[in-house]
């Protein structure tokens, strides 16, 4: 089944993983801007990182017929250092007309902290002012419903940010409801720990429907599967959901959501099946 | 359930018999855990709240229903205020509510 994985760190993946997701039904995936496991120590660093992610990673997926993009941002894991933070939003316009960029992403909150949520902000305002689509990190484990509500709380605060151009990632259970009344679109990571399993994932998707949820693998340098997607279509043929539900899940969501920036160049396809149970 | 809900195809009886097995896995690897940790220091668990939220998540299990929502809720930060300063980079995986109340 064809797919797109709308997060995956793939500067922390070898050309096998593009290979594997290939041959698994991959089409595009689009990369956030993201922590390296280290802090950088200088703006520079940043900037090499952006031009890695537009200029070569596109090169090394088309070798495997996939389509890359990336998201432009000062991740949340640096975002407590407002020296850098300021110095390194500064050089992302440039990056912003760049055929593959999509937006901002992903911009948000890690521990939760009033630096953390002054460079979200200004982050939000800078996509606002480049009329760009955002993605946003939550944070993890014990910090994932306080730094939802805090960043949802964040948006709001913009009355001009439409909602359905914002798509608020790394959602669990105890925080996809906030994400989804308010009008923002949700990711599901699949992780091997810390996050969602594909079977949590596809209770997640009974329970709350399949509207405005993308999934994706979120694979990076840490313990993490780039065929996490496969195995969530899996998971949802074991339970004998329908090809056009998982189409749905895996395919045409990320493209409605995605295709709202003019870069992002697959189209919705025309589903014959109805969604439903085959 | 909410009204835009995809429930399961599967009827109970097949979630058992697709699942159990697997499950079964889980609670050996829990237990294995807890025995494990006994074994270093029987007295540990009481002193670690990572350990106290966890064994309050496992009785969270004998619920009717709920069962995921309660324990994620458990095992949140339930403060509405960010942090003045950055402590640490990372998540520990339970909020040490244990400390908060001796603060308070």
């Amino acid at each position: 089944m064809k797919y797109i994985d709308h997060h995956a760190h793939m500067v922390s993946r070898t050309t096998d993983d593009y290979q594997q997701m290939s041959l698994s039904g991959c089409v595009a995936v689009t990369e956030p801007a993201f922590w390296a496991g280290w802090d950088r120590s200088h703006a520079d660093g940043f900037e090499d990182y952006f031009r890695q992610l537009t200029d070569f990673e596109p090169k090394r997926a088309a070798q495997f017929h996939i389509q890359h993009y990336a998201w432009m941002a000062m991740n949340p894991k640096e975002a407590d250092d407002r020296p850098l933070s300021k110095e390194v939003l500064k050089r992302i316009p440039k990056f912003l007309d760049h055929p593959t960029v999509l937006g901002i992403g992903e911009i948000g909150l890690n521990r939760v902290t009033r630096n953390e949520i002054d460079t979200y902000t200004e982050q939000i305002e800078l996509a606002l002012a480049h009329k760009q689509l955002i993605l946003i990190h939550t944070p993890h484990l014990e910090d994932k419903l306080k730094g939802t509500r805090i960043s949802v709380d964040v948006l709001k605060s913009f009355p001009t940010l439409e909602p359905s151009r914002v798509l608020v990632d790394h959602a669990e259970e105890h925080t996809l409801g906030m994400i989804l009344d308010h009008g923002y679109w949700a990711g599901l990571t699949l992780y091997p720990q810390t996050k969602v399993s594909p079977q949590r994932a596809a209770d997640i998707v009974e329970r709350f429907g399949p509207d405005r949820i993308c999934i994706a693998g979120a694979c990076d340098w840490g313990p993490s599967d780039s065929m996490a997607v496969p195995r969530f279509i899996m998971e949802m043929r074991r339970r004998k959901h329908s090809e056009a539900l998982i189409h749905r899940l895996v395919f045409e969501n990320p493209v409605q959501f995605l295709s709202q920036s003019q870069r992002f160049r697959i189209r919705p396809e025309v589903e014959p099946q109805e969604v439903g149970t085959r | 359930m909410n009204p835009q809900s995809s429930p399961s195809p599967l009827s109970a009886r097949e979630v058992v018999d697709e699942y159990f097995i697997e499950n079964r896995t889980k609670l050996l690897e829990i237990a294995a855990f807890l025995d494990r940790l006994d074994r270093a220091d029987p007295s540990y668990a009481g002193r670690d709240f990572r350990m106290k939220a966890f064994v309050e998540a496992l009785a969270g299990l004998d619920r009717k229903s709920g069962r995921v929502d309660f324990i994620q809720q458990l095992l949140s930060d339930p403060r509405e205020v960010p942090l003045d300063a950055l402590d640490r980079k990372s998540a520990l995986g339970a909020f040490d509510r244990w400390s908060e109340e001796k603060r308070s």
